[in-house]
């Protein structure tokens, strides 16, 4: 789908703390995620994923403890931040398709981006509807163009807060792929789950955090079954 | 250069989002001419007393009505947490205040001046001969409110009773522009008018000041 510009680039969590007033979000969270690995991040609501996602897209500075990006394409420069798809799209409604694509491909100073712009349209099948208003499309389609936003400087570690939210089936199996092609080509990916999909199945790993802590970290097989489902199914 | 380029489009943004809701051009707009309109009825028109107080009224006006644009310059990036998005593409953060701060200087001026000949035809004010040392006033004081009203706007965007904080933090800090720019207002529209070169290098100062101080704090002001 999307050649990489930059190296692959891990992610390092070195005792996290997250703090609003007296109420922890996160405590001393550590774990390393390797250049081109596919983590999923799972636990129950609240237990502070959506905290270390932003932490992890440099939105929120943590309380404590340090983030780092190890790999040959670390330190991301400006134009190779992470690529963060959070739960709100984090696109204008009063522009068009490709006017937010192109207002953040340029931004970013990526090359040519009316032609990466058009190339993702593409991809996320809104092509008819690129000079269409994003206040006038269904929040899946507004979910593609978020999606769309965040790959838009082809970045190399990638970021998703419960990515499928509002994405119809066809759109679910479009993203799976999708995502499957860039870990491939080398892309490190975050996401957020609730319950196995299309998904989980790109996972080689899953993290589970409970009350701002990790109290799980597995790879592969039942207990990953297990973590995703909290042990309900 | 990232900075001016990152400014540019930010700004083109901006005006393209204005232009197609047309929402603070004009909400500003009908409330300054409200304002002028229920004054006129208090105050006799092509009098001394109407030459005295009409510069500060509409300076009043200006300053209320731009408290209302201030009020959703930031609100309305929360929608879709657009201000991540913003934050997240930027290099320097400072881009996304300076591109705000202009947009808002912008859209002041250009209701200000759609508004100057009601506000000279409410108070029988000639202001035709004033007209180019006017807009430079209404310019630099015009510049100062933005500048002030982007940073508050920021800091109330994200607290709760923002719509309360706003006017709270915002119309204390902004009393010396409002002063100032009504006084050299109202030398202009004097029966023998001259300029305060003194009151509008204030003006320019305060407007320094205050941008420097956005420069150096801003970033700080975006975070979560």
């Amino acid at each position: 789908m999307t050649a990489l510009r930059i190296p692959p680039t891990g992610l390092r969590f070195e005792n996290i703390d997250k703090r609003y007033g007296g109420l922890f979000a996160l405590r001393r969270v550590s774990f390393e995620i390797a250049p081109g690995e596919c983590v999923v991040l799972a636990g129950r609501n609240g237990s502070g994923k959506t905290t270390l996602l932003r932490i992890a897209a440099q939105i929120v500075k943590p309380t404590a403890g340090e983030l780092s990006f190890p790999g040959p394409g670390s330190p991301p420069a400006a134009s190779g931040r992470p690529g963060y798809v959070a739960h709100a799209t984090m696109v204008y409604d009063e522009l068009t398709a490709e006017e937010n694509l192109l207002l953040f491909a340029k931004l970013q100073d990526v090359e040519n981006p009316a032609a990466r712009a058009e190339e993702l349209l593409r991809e996320v099948g809104l092509m008819e509807r690129r000079d269409s208003l994003v206040r006038t499309f269904s929040r899946g389609m507004r979910q593609r163009i978020a999606i769309a936003r965040a790959l838009i400087h082809r970045p190399s570690v990638l970021l998703f807060d419960e990515p499928a939210t509002g994405l119809d089936p066809p759109g679910i199996t479009w993203l799976a792929n999708s995502l499957r092609e860039l870990n491939r080509a080398g892309c490190t990916v975050l996401m957020s789950l609730h319950g196995e999909s299309e998904m989980s199945a790109l996972a080689t790993r899953a993290v589970q955090l409970d009350a701002g802590s990790v109290v799980a970290d597995t790879k592969f097989g039942a207990s990953l079954h297990s973590i995703l489902t909290f042990g309900c199914a | 250069m990232s900075l001016l380029y990152n400014t540019a489009i930010l700004l083109g943004k901006e005006l393209r989002t204005e232009f197609r809701s047309r929402e603070l051009l004009t909400t500003t707009a009908v409330f300054i001419l409200i304002v002028l309109v229920l004054f006129s009825f208090a105050i006799n028109p092509g009098t001394e007393e109407a030459r005295e107080f009409a510069p500060g009224l509409l300076w009043l006006a200006i300053l209320f009505a731009s408290s209302l644009m201030f009020q959703s310059c930031f609100l309305r990036e929360q929608t879709n947490d657009t201000l991540s998005s913003l934050r997240l593409a930027v290099s320097d953060p400072f881009a996304i205040f300076l591109a705000k701060l202009i947009a808002n200087t912008l859209f002041l001026l250009l209701t200000e001046l759609l508004m100057l000949p009601f506000f000279a035809i409410f108070y029988n004010i000639p202001l035709w001969s004033k007209l180019p040392v006017l807009i430079l006033v209404l310019f630099v004081g015009s510049l100062g409110i933005s500048i002030a009203g982007t940073a508050i706007s920021a800091i109330s965007a994200q607290a709760r009773m923002r719509e309360l904080l706003l006017p709270l933090l915002l119309l204390p800090l902004l009393t010396p522009v409002l002063v100032v720019s009504s006084l050299v207002t109202a030398s202009l529209l004097d029966r023998e008018p001259f300029v305060q070169w003194k009151g509008i290098g204030f003006l320019a100062v305060f407007d320094l000041i205050f941008l420097t101080a956005l420069w150096l704090f801003g970033e700080y002001l975006l975070e979560e």
